[in-house]
């Protein structure tokens, strides 16, 4: 079907491509799944639209009533999206140091934008938005770190889809922020085979972000341990910006322009390829690359793009 | 010897070091290495049963040790271990 009566009906069922050029490893197959075909340019459509309409459902969200989220970009893209469409004010709580790009979405949708110091990262941003919550009871906070239709709507969406696409499906490799994408799919597919390994990919947290008193200012998403992302995860992997913008441009090579998080999912998904001796890899493929232009990730000096890229939250 | 990568939050206990070194066949005996030297760093990155800090993640090289024997995992020489604190979100 090719017309649609709502663009909310146009979140999901997104194209799984063949990047199995890329792998470095002849007998692992990759396939990308290209979340940044949803009409809000991220996976983070799914979630959104998820959270919103179980909170309408069991009445915690009233018409009219004020949408309040701490984001990086894409969730607040996603809800302001959504909140316009539906007729909801909303407020988001945004770091500073996010790419300009994540900034002008917002405005495009029209959300209230709320900065919060850039050296607290999306850590600063969610306690900010959480103190305001406490405050304005009457504004409903999506709290998409702790929502439980977050990871719902990937257990109900994007994993029966992959498992649709590609049932030979060996492993699944996923950027881990709220976790959301990472419980809901790995969930599904592992009650569908047990033997499918789910592995998660980190940014390193930075030396600005690093803004804690000390280590209990730390967080862990109830979204990863209240749904038990400690049994679930089989790997978690580490990748750096410059790591991450050089599998942004191989991305490139095979067509597909994605986000700096995106180039460190597949260099992920490279990793696993090398260490396993033969499979199929499923890889998310979280947005565009449209919002990272201003990044020059593609075409400047890798050196100073990774430089830059340090100073703004990409995942 | 290894090579142990110190976050900013836990640098009081380093006496501002970023990194140090650390010796042992295993992550736990880096550790224990690791608090001998620096003993204040104990209660920070170890709770009371001697487990990780819940918001600590501990990575060998690129793989967070929890998902590869957590203490028991091997280390080799040439390897790095990198503590970070646990927070919502990332940014590199």
């Amino acid at each position: 079907m090719s017309r649609y009566e709502s663009v909310l009906d146009l979140i999901g069922d997104t194209p799984l491509l063949d990047v199995s050029s890329l792998s470095p490893n002849r007998r692992v197959q990759i396939l990308a799944k290209l979340e940044g075909n949803n009409p809000g340019g991220s996976v983070k459509d799914r979630a959104a639209k998820g959270m919103i309409e179980e909170a309408e459902k069991d009445g915690s969200l009233r018409p009219g009533q004020v949408i309040l989220e701490s984001s990086s970009g894409n969730t607040g893209a996603a809800l302001a999206m959504i909140a316009r469409v539906k007729g909801y004010p909303i407020k988001i709580v945004l770091p500073e140091n996010v790419s300009p790009e994540r900034r002008q979405l917002l405005e495009v949708w029209g959300a209230e934008i709320i900065n919060s110091p850039g050296e607290e990262g999306s850590n600063g941003a969610m306690r900010r938005a959480q103190k305001l919550a406490e405050e304005h009871p009457d504004w409903w906070f999506t709290y998409q770190y702790g929502n439980p239709a977050n990871p719902k709507a990937h257990y109900e969406g994007t994993g029966p889809e992959i498992w649709r696409d590609c049932p030979e499906v060996t492993h699944f490799v996923a950027g881990l922020g709220t976790a959301g994408t990472l419980m809901g799919v790995g969930r599904f597919l592992k009650e569908r085979n047990p033997q499918v390994q789910v592995w998660a990919v980190e940014p390193p947290v930075g030396e600005m972000v690093d803004g804690l008193k000390n280590l209990d200012e730390g967080f862990v998403p109830p979204v990863f341990s209240d749904g038990g992302g400690y049994e679930l995860l089989d790997r978690k992997k580490i990748v750096g910006p410059k790591e991450s913008i050089e599998w942004t441009r191989k991305l490139a090579d095979v067509g597909v322009f994605a986000g700096i998080s995106s180039g460190a999912a597949m260099a992920g998904a490279a990793k696993c390829a090398a260490e396993i001796d033969e499979g199929v890899i499923v890889v998310v493929i979280a947005d565009g690359g449209w919002k990272y232009l201003s990044t020059n990730a593609w075409t400047g000096d890798l050196d100073e793009v990774t430089e830059r890229a340090r100073k703004v939250i990409y995942f | 010897m290894s090579v142990v990568r110190v976050p900013t939050v836990l640098r009081a206990a380093t006496g501002g070091q970023a990194t140090v070194k650390a010796s042992g066949a295993t992550v736990g005996e880096v550790f224990d290495d690791l608090v001998e030297q620096y003993p204040s760093l104990r209660p920070q990155v170890l709770d009371d049963d001697g487990a990780l800090h819940r918001h600590l993640n501990v990575f060998l090289n690129d793989d967070d040790i929890r998902y590869i024997g957590r203490l028991d995992a091997k280390v080799g020489d040439e390897d790095t271990i990198t503590l970070m604190p646990a927070v919502a979100g990332g940014a590199a």
